[in-house]
């Protein structure tokens, strides 16, 4: 007869009480540190004028107020270019930028992982170290490359690079090679599936949270990318741009610029809390396997 | 050979180990071109904007070109003019490797040990804290902020404080004085940059096989330390890696935030990086060869520090 184990709890394994507390105390000290700036920001956003300009300063507000940020929205409507202009703008290079890339991303990544065609693995390869150079790098050659098409000043500038962006690639790549069992795709051909009906109609659905990801992320480079080098005119500039233009007017504007740092900071802090666990999912596959 | 064998071998489909290697690859090439269709659309877009440019900036690097007239071929002149000639150039090198030192290495241990401390809390929990160290790495210009906590004047939070409890005299011009730019620079940066890598690793934390850390205890697995040691970290592997790559990559790409702390040129040109160099000559005064053979260094120093930190991360466990 079998005897039996007594039900031993996961956390008591290799676990001193000092231990604990120092990872705590760490956790705690650290967490401040990455916390208090934060709040530090909100809590400028909802001080009154006197009290930014007060004599010591207080890190926590005393009468809080949401005058600065009608204060934004009126410094908003008097924009030369009307401010739904700057909205629209970025809605609409978020939206088409960040739709693009999912589509031809995930379709390139289903492809180059589950159809065995000769040289994907050197395409890949290449994907993998472009991860390791940034855009400082090429952002001068593509205002070139951009000329050459005629995109300079134009919408094309901001919304197809972003259909390549390589990072979304590789996690989608990874998630889609650890997580789609061949057996399925397999049976689907078999009955005479087409490859493009395969990617769309069962691919797809097994990947939510890679593409989930995949959204996040490319919203946040196009939500947070304020001045381009490609834009020029007025009418094309983003939301993150005009809101820098406010800020440039000095100290009578410094309660407006408070606001708008919360609300440029609340929108993809918000989008993650969302998607969080979606996201880390996604990244339990991003380990590059040698 | 038999007759019959050769009638069988004349009616079966050709067998990989019958053709040559080139005959193969031709074949598979037409069994699979959908793939090649289904991979072309984002792949020429990625050529286009992220492997192309490598290419022309190598090439512009080697001629004098303004935008307006077409480029002169000037041979390796621009390299020995940044080498030799620009005093500023080698201050930015020393500044960036400084930098991006500092930043990325810090980076990438902070990112490893929080996951790791993360990794003991309850979900919940969990979740909440996560969200504390990775919000500051996706809010945008949020760390503006640190330039109001540090503002040069009584009114800045610091310097109030600092005045009030009379440690100093006067306020202290943080982003403008040599002494402190580079450090408080770097602190803001770190701040920053618990991202992508960070996330990889608490995620990696979470999939690794709680019977594992049975089997260790058994096998005489004394404390934390040896249970990361000897049994998370190898099967980390992976995600070390990928991190790693993240968190150079990144540390070379905090020139956006020290030019907002400290306004461009900085004092003294005391946080210039190449970042900043390329910036100026790029974008400010029109000479692209000369630009380009900055872009072509940086590119170079970035992937090389990025396959020597892979090279030894490898080696890891072998």
């Amino acid at each position: 007869m079998m005897m039996k184990l007594p039900k031993i709890k996961r956390r008591s394994f290799n676990r001193s009480v000092g231990g604990d507390v120092g990872i705590n105390v760490m956790l705690f000290v650290f967490g401040a540190f990455m916390f208090l700036p934060m709040v530090y920001a909100i809590s400028q956003s909802l001080k009154p004028l006197d009290e930014l300009w007060m004599f010591p300063p207080r890190f926590f507000v005393i009468n809080p107020t949401f005058k600065n940020f009608g204060e934004l929205f009126r410094l908003m409507s008097e924009s030369w270019v009307p401010f739904s202009r700057y909205i629209f703008n970025t809605a609409l290079v978020s939206v088409g930028g960040t739709f693009g890339h999912l589509f031809l991303a995930s379709m390139a990544a289903y492809a180059m992982t589950k159809i065995k065609f000769p040289g994907r693995k050197g395409m890949f390869q290449l994907v993998y170290y472009s991860l390791m150079f940034n855009s400082t790098v090429t952002s001068l050659s593509n205002f070139i490359i951009m000329s050459a098409f005629g995109w300079i000043d134009t919408y094309f500038s901001l919304i197809i690079p972003a259909f390549g962006y390589t990072l979304g690639f590789y996690l989608m790549r990874q998630f889609i090679e650890t997580t789609v069992p061949d057996s399925v795709l397999e049976s689907a051909r078999l009955d005479g599936a087409k490859e493009l009906t395969i990617y769309w109609k069962i691919v797809m659905p097994m990947v939510k949270p890679a593409w989930l990801t995949l959204i996040v992320y490319s919203f946040q480079g196009l939500w947070n990318s304020g001045t381009s080098i490609y834009i020029y005119s007025e009418q094309l500039k983003t939301f993150n741009y005009a809101i820098q233009q406010i800020l440039a007017g000095g100290i009578t504007r410094s309660g407006a610029a408070a606001a708008s740092t919360v609300i440029m900071m609340i929108v993809p802090v918000t989008v993650f809390v969302i998607t969080q666990s979606n996201i880390i999912e996604t990244m339990a596959s991003s380990g590059m396997k040698d | 050979m038999s007759e019959k064998a050769v009638m069988q071998q004349q009616a079966a489909p050709k067998l990989r180990k019958d053709m040559t290697k080139w005959e193969w690859t031709l074949r598979e090439m037409k069994v699979n071109k959908v793939g090649y269709f289904m991979v072309a659309p984002y792949y020429i877009v990625f050529m286009l904007f992220t492997i192309v440019p490598v290419f022309v900036s190598l090439f512009l690097s080697l001629t004098q070109f303004n935008m307006l007239e077409a480029p002169v071929f000037v041979g390796v002149d621009n390299y020995i003019r940044l080498l030799l000639d620009d005093d500023t150039f080698l201050l930015a090198v020393e500044n960036t490797l400084v930098f991006a030192t500092m930043t990325g290495p810090v980076s990438y241990l902070l990112s490893l040990m929080f996951a790791w401390f993360i990794n003991e809390l309850t979900p919940k929990i969990r979740a909440v804290v996560t969200l504390i160290f990775y919000a500051p790495s996706i809010s945008g210009q949020v760390y503006l902020i640190w330039q109001t906590l540090f503002s040069s004047d009584q009114y800045g939070w610091v310097n109030g404080t600092l005045m009030k409890l009379g440690i100093i005299n006067g306020p202290i011009l943080w982003f403008q004085d040599t002494d402190y730019i580079m450090t408080l620079v770097i602190v803001v940066a770190l701040w920053t940059s618990l991202g992508t890598s960070f996330l990889s690793f608490i995620a990696g934390f979470q999939v690794v096989d709680k019977s594992l850390y049975e089997a260790g205890s058994v096998d005489g697995v004394k404390n934390r330390w040896q249970e990361l040691w000897y049994i998370t970290l190898p099967v980390m592997k992976n995600q070390m890696m990928f991190g790693a790559i993240m968190a150079i990559t990144q540390s070379f790409g905090f020139g956006a935030i020290v030019t907002a702390l400290c306004g461009f040129p900085s004092v003294d040109y005391c946080a210039h990086t190449i970042m900043h160099h390329l910036d100026d000559y790029g974008g400010q005064r029109w000479e692209v060869g000369y630009a380009s053979a900055i872009a072509t260094i940086l590119f170079a120093v970035m992937i090389g520090s990025n396959l020597l930190v892979n090279k030894l991360l490898s080696k890891v466990g072998k």
